[in-house]
């Protein structure tokens, strides 16, 4: 029996009315009931705009010019109202914080059923009923502010799944969770889809993740267009990804390093099922002894210390930092790891002085920092927020970097010649005169950034540096980093992202429950079971496909992958990043 | 503070009630407060109000936070009623009364210090009922409640998602300002007024830029799961009426009645024992 | 006119949050001791100004309703409905500015300003006096002070953060133009 075709894309283009150009050109694009699509690209690629077609936000909300056909059950979208398309499409929003609009979970998942004017006993009943399906239903009345991001996710999927869809999208479904419960959203979605039986669409562009469990086709989109619609297996064998700048999984960039041709009967979707032959598991054992090790210099001279702190938010609240004595020296470029909660963000703000410990101290080459005040140690550790937007209150670029200067009282032929030089060690000099409206994430990361190291800082932390971003972003602001680290600023990175601790980091600091449970090299902490699960970090699948081709050192191994990519691939590709 | 709500959990008669009637309960009694000033009846309504407090089963200290408050800004109010009109209460009443024999600009009169009694009278016949309204309203309940009596949902939705975003947006407040602190961005420092209120927009504009990105995404989220498409709504929260409910809002009708009756027989809002 | 679609309505829920936290945990000493300056009414303005009379209104009772609310004092009416008036006569007289097109140039600054001067002193030079001597018998002397000083405060408060954030938000968003980069 052939399946029921459920949307069909024809010839279909859109343009928003703002944009001079089609965001979306010639989309040819065919969905079946039950399917499970995975949509990548990187940004701008017009991901986005295709799922807002899908979902009716384009053209009942967006407005612009719709060209071609796109229809949705045989009907087209636009003689649709959002409202009908509500019914048959549900959409998990990647900002979970902003789709959970009611206040307790119990009210969110009967959101759409309060609009649809479902009354009592039903209503209690099919909250009750999703709920359980989700698994949330020991939660009912709990208030977002009481659950974790994982939790409110599955809340999000309740929500939508009241409304008995046939399509469920998923807008970047991993962004903000940290690693483990990743893994656990993965799996949810996958069961959600064998008991609806609705197609499912993922947007995400960690590949690698979302193939933890099977999809059947994926999308792979660049500028507007459609570039592959093919089986992972095809498109995990061709060389489109990178050309798109979409990350393909670790696993396959190691094996293409030591020259192993994949094709699609390799099964190389999946490193479990993956077929690799004798000839082929020998050339990675060959490739490996042939990298030679790199040497990582540890920073000679202390620059951070803390011993015993432990705080508590508010008291009679679980602890939130418990005996927190670690060192960190000059030159180093570090990772703190663990889940929300874990204390990672807490710790940063007492370094700060945004927090007062309430037992322990903090010293800065050597001095007591209780001495000093929020603003004197920022002068010695600057500290950059995810979200560059949250600090960004100038209309300029030159402006927002002087600002911190100005209100110091800095003379103003001081401050255009630090500005200067701090412009330039960033790469904005030649957009010193634009907009902060007209940059990009990156960019406007990179002027927050600026703005930090314009008060002359010898150490900086940053929040989630690369949360949200694509691939070539991520290595744009990362490269950065290193750059700057190179400088000889001492980087600190609080994190979620496994692959930017391992890459990046030669060190990683392991939160859990407010402890430090780890202080090791990258590639130790990413190959330690026990510490992996404690901390729901999620290992590299470097270190499966080192066992599964009888390499007994499966961290030996990492270590070698990242040594040959800093040495041989990152230098090549740096030049020119971020201009 | 993570809630505006002080809801506390204690099942009593008055947590029986629905959201709305104890709503209605609030506007009713505040309005029949406000109107009167006559002095039996709002001896009587302290009476009752501190009556109602102890079957709403609320202690004083749950909400001794609070009256801390509220004497503060009553204190700072009457100081500022004597200042400013010392006289007033013998341009109410008609008569000036003059004790202990002081005489002048600020001297006091039985009047006016009536006329503070009275004043002070109305706080205390009101607080123990928002006090009450705060403590035994569900705050998930209150949004359905505006709804259910007469006001229409879109606005009553505004009203559940300030409640909502309220936490979020107060920590939201806290992160930026810490790190604008750290750049010397601060509000309450020694400067002018202007200058003061400039930085003050170094912690705002980011505040509302997000703000603007939040506002568009929930609508988006909204309208995803159909907000707005039927003329009405049901709520997962509301809670249907029983004859309590209804003795309840009949009762506090009937404190206007009252009100108004008063007003008429005293030929004003004033009771004057002074004539 | 501004609509008041799903947009309106969260604005006016995201407003009437901002407005109460601003009202409630940010003091900003005014100078005189013991009053702050009350920086919400920038930006109620601001909202007033983008989203319409309906949501300013809004977002102005029901923050206002809230902050008394917290404090339990019982709700002062007459200066909740003074707080909504302000917003609705603001939303009015900028329902021409453009801002969310990115258009606030000088001539949108002096509407803005003298729309929040008139609201203001109306709203709090006349209504909220008139308000509290009707509601709660105060003296006339008391209140009509106590409003000229609201008022003024209020309007150099809205002039400095309600302009700015207009200047912040309508630059926020992206004009077609070519930008060149400088050597």
């Amino acid at each position: 029996m052939e399946k029921e075709l459920l949307l069909e894309f024809n010839d279909f283009g859109f343009q928003y009315n703002a944009q001079a150009e089609p965001t979306l050109h010639g989309i040819n694009l065919k969905l079946y009931r039950g399917e499970r699509i995975l949509i990548a690209g990187p940004s701008g690629c017009g991901k986005s705009t295709l799922v807002h077609c899908i979902n009716g936000l384009i053209p009942f909300s967006y407005k612009g010019e719709m060209s071609g056909s796109l229809k949705l059950k045989g009907t087209e979208t636009k003689d649709l109202s959002l409202f009908d398309i509500s019914h048959t499409v549900g959409t998990v929003l990647q900002d979970s914080d902003a789709q959970f609009v009611g206040m307790t979970v119990a009210e969110d998942i009967a959101f759409a059923l309060e609009n649809d004017c479902v009354d009592d006993p039903k209503l209690h009943d099919k909250v009750k009923e999703v709920a359980a399906l989700v698994d949330i239903d020991d939660h009912l009345t709990h208030a977002p502010s009481e659950l974790s991001g994982g939790q409110k996710q599955r809340v999000s999927v309740a929500g939508v799944l009241v409304d008995d869809v046939d399509i469920l999208i998923f807008d970047e479904p991993l962004a903000n969770l940290d690693p483990a419960t990743g893994k656990q959203a993965i799996e949810l979605i996958d069961k959600m889809q064998e008991q609806t039986g609705a197609t499912v669409i993922i947007v995400e562009h960690r590949l690698e993740d979302v193939l933890h469990r099977p999809v059947d086709r994926i999308v792979l989109m660049e500028r507007g267009r459609i570039r592959a619609d093919v089986t992972p297996d095809e498109l995990l064998s061709g060389s489109l990804l990178k050309e798109c700048g979409v990350r393909e999984p670790l696993y396959l960039t190691a094996l293409k390093y030591a020259d192993v041709k994949i094709s699609p009967d390799m099964h190389p979707s999946s490193l479990d099922k993956m077929v690799i032959g004798d000839a082929d598991k020998a050339g990675l054992n060959d490739w490996y002894k042939s990298v030679e090790a790199g040497s990582v210099t540890d920073g000679k001279s202390e620059l951070l210390r803390t011993e015993g702190i432990s705080f508590t938010y508010r008291e009679g609240e679980k602890i939130a930092l418990n005996d927190i004595s670690v060192k960190i020296n000059e030159g180093e470029m570090t990772a703190i790891v663990g889940t929300n909660g874990a204390g990672k963000s807490t710790f940063s703000k007492v370094v700060c002085g945004f927090e007062t410990p309430d037992k322990g101290k903090v010293f800065y080459k050597g001095d007591d920092f209780a001495e000093y005040s929020i603003k004197e140690r920022a002068e010695h550790i600057g500290y950059v927020m995810q979200n560059p937007n949250q600090m960004i209150s100038k209309v300029w670029i030159y402006d927002e970097v002087a600002l911190g200067l100005r209100t110091r009282e800095v003379p103003e032929e001081e401050i255009e010649k630090r500005v200067e030089k701090v412009l330039k060690i960033c790469g904005l000099w030649k957009m010193r005169k634009w907009p902060i409206s007209a940059l990009s994430f990156g960019q406007k990361k990179r002027v927050t950034i600026a703005s930090i190291l314009v008060l002359d800082p010898k150490m900086i932390i940053l929040d989630e540096p690369t949360a949200g971003q694509d691939y070539r972003h991520y290595t744009e602001i990362m490269e950065f980093l290193t750059d700057l680290n190179r400088q000889g600023i001492t980087v600190v990175m609080v994190t979620h992202d496994m692959h930017l601790m391992l890459e990046y980091a030669d060190r990683a600091i392991v939160f859990s429950d407010g402890r430090i449970i780890a202080d090791d090299r990258s590639y130790n902490i990413i190959t330690n079971d026990k510490i992996i699960k404690e901390a729901s970090l999620k290992e590299t699948s470097l270190y499966g496909l080192a066992l599964k081709c009888g390499i007994d050192d499966g961290t030996d191994f990492v270590r070698h992958f990242i040594d040959y990519e800093r040495k041989h691939v990152r230098e090549d590709e740096r030049g020119g990043v971020y201009d | 503070m993570t809630n505006l709500f002080n809801y506390i959990d204690r099942p009593s008669p008055i947590h029986r009630l629905t959201g709305a009637t104890k709503f209605v309960c609030l506007l009713l009694w505040s309005f029949a407060a406000m109107s009167t000033y006559d002095t039996r009846m709002l001896i009587g309504l302290v009476i009752v109000s501190m009556i109602l407090f102890t079957v709403g089963r609320i202690h004083l200290k749950d909400v001794s936070f609070m009256i801390g408050f509220t004497l503060v800004f009553l204190v700072i109010n009457s100081i500022a009623i004597y200042l400013f009109a010392p006289f007033h209460g013998t341009e109410i009443y008609g008569t000036k009364t003059y004790l202990w024999g002081l005489s002048g600009r600020f001297a006091p009169t039985a009047e006016q210090l009536f006329y503070h009694f009275n004043y002070i009278l109305k706080y205390l016949a009101t607080i123990p009922i928002v006090l009450l309204f705060v403590c035994t309203t569900n705050p998930s309940e209150f949004a359905a409640s505006l709804n259910k009596i007469g006001i229409k949902y879109s606005i009553a939705y505004s009203v559940a998602l300030a409640l909502r975003y309220i936490p979020d947006i107060q920590k939201q407040y806290h992160e930026i300002s810490q790190a604008g602190q750290a750049r010397d961005i601060e509000m309450t420092k020694k400067a002018s007024l202007i200058n003061r209120l400039k930085s003050a927009s170094g912690i705002l504009i980011p505040l509302i830029l997000s703000s603007m990105d939040r506002i568009e995404i929930i609508s988006n989220a909204m309208e995803l799961r159909g907000f707005g498409k039927e003329k009405k709504r049901t709520w997962y929260m509301g809670r249907p009426f029983t004859a309590t409910d209804i003795a309840a809002m009949i009762g506090c009708a009937m404190l206007i009645l009252l009100s108004a009756y008063l007003a008429h027989v005293n030929g004003g809002r004033y009771y004057n024992p002074f004539i | 006119m501004k609509k008041f679609g799903v947009k309106s309505i969260v604005a006016t829920g995201i407003g009437a949050a901002l407005f109460f936290v601003l009202g409630r945990f940010v003091a900003i000493p005014s100078g005189v001791p013991n009053t702050n300056i009350s920086i919400q009414y920038g930006v109620l303005a601001y909202i007033a100004a983008v989203f319409g009379p309906i949501a300013g209104l809004l977002a102005g009772i029901i923050g206002h309703f809230f902050i008394d609310f917290s404090y339990g004092w019982g709700v002062w009416w007459s200066w909740v409905i003074t707080s909504g008036f302000v917003g609705l006569v603001i939303g009015f007289l900028t329902a021409k500015l453009k801002i969310d097109e990115g258009e606030f140039g000088i001539s949108g600054i002096i509407r803005f300003n003298v729309a929040q001067i008139i609201g203001h002193l109306v709203g709090w030079g006349a209504l909220a006096p008139v308000l509290d001597i009707v509601m709660y018998g105060e003296p006339a002397n008391k209140v009509f002070i106590q409003g000229l000083v609201s008022a003024g405060v209020n309007i150099i408060t809205t002039a400095v953060i309600g302009t700015l954030l207009c200047v912040a938000y309508s630059s926020a968003i992206p004009k077609k133009g070519s930008l060149k980069e400088e050597e």
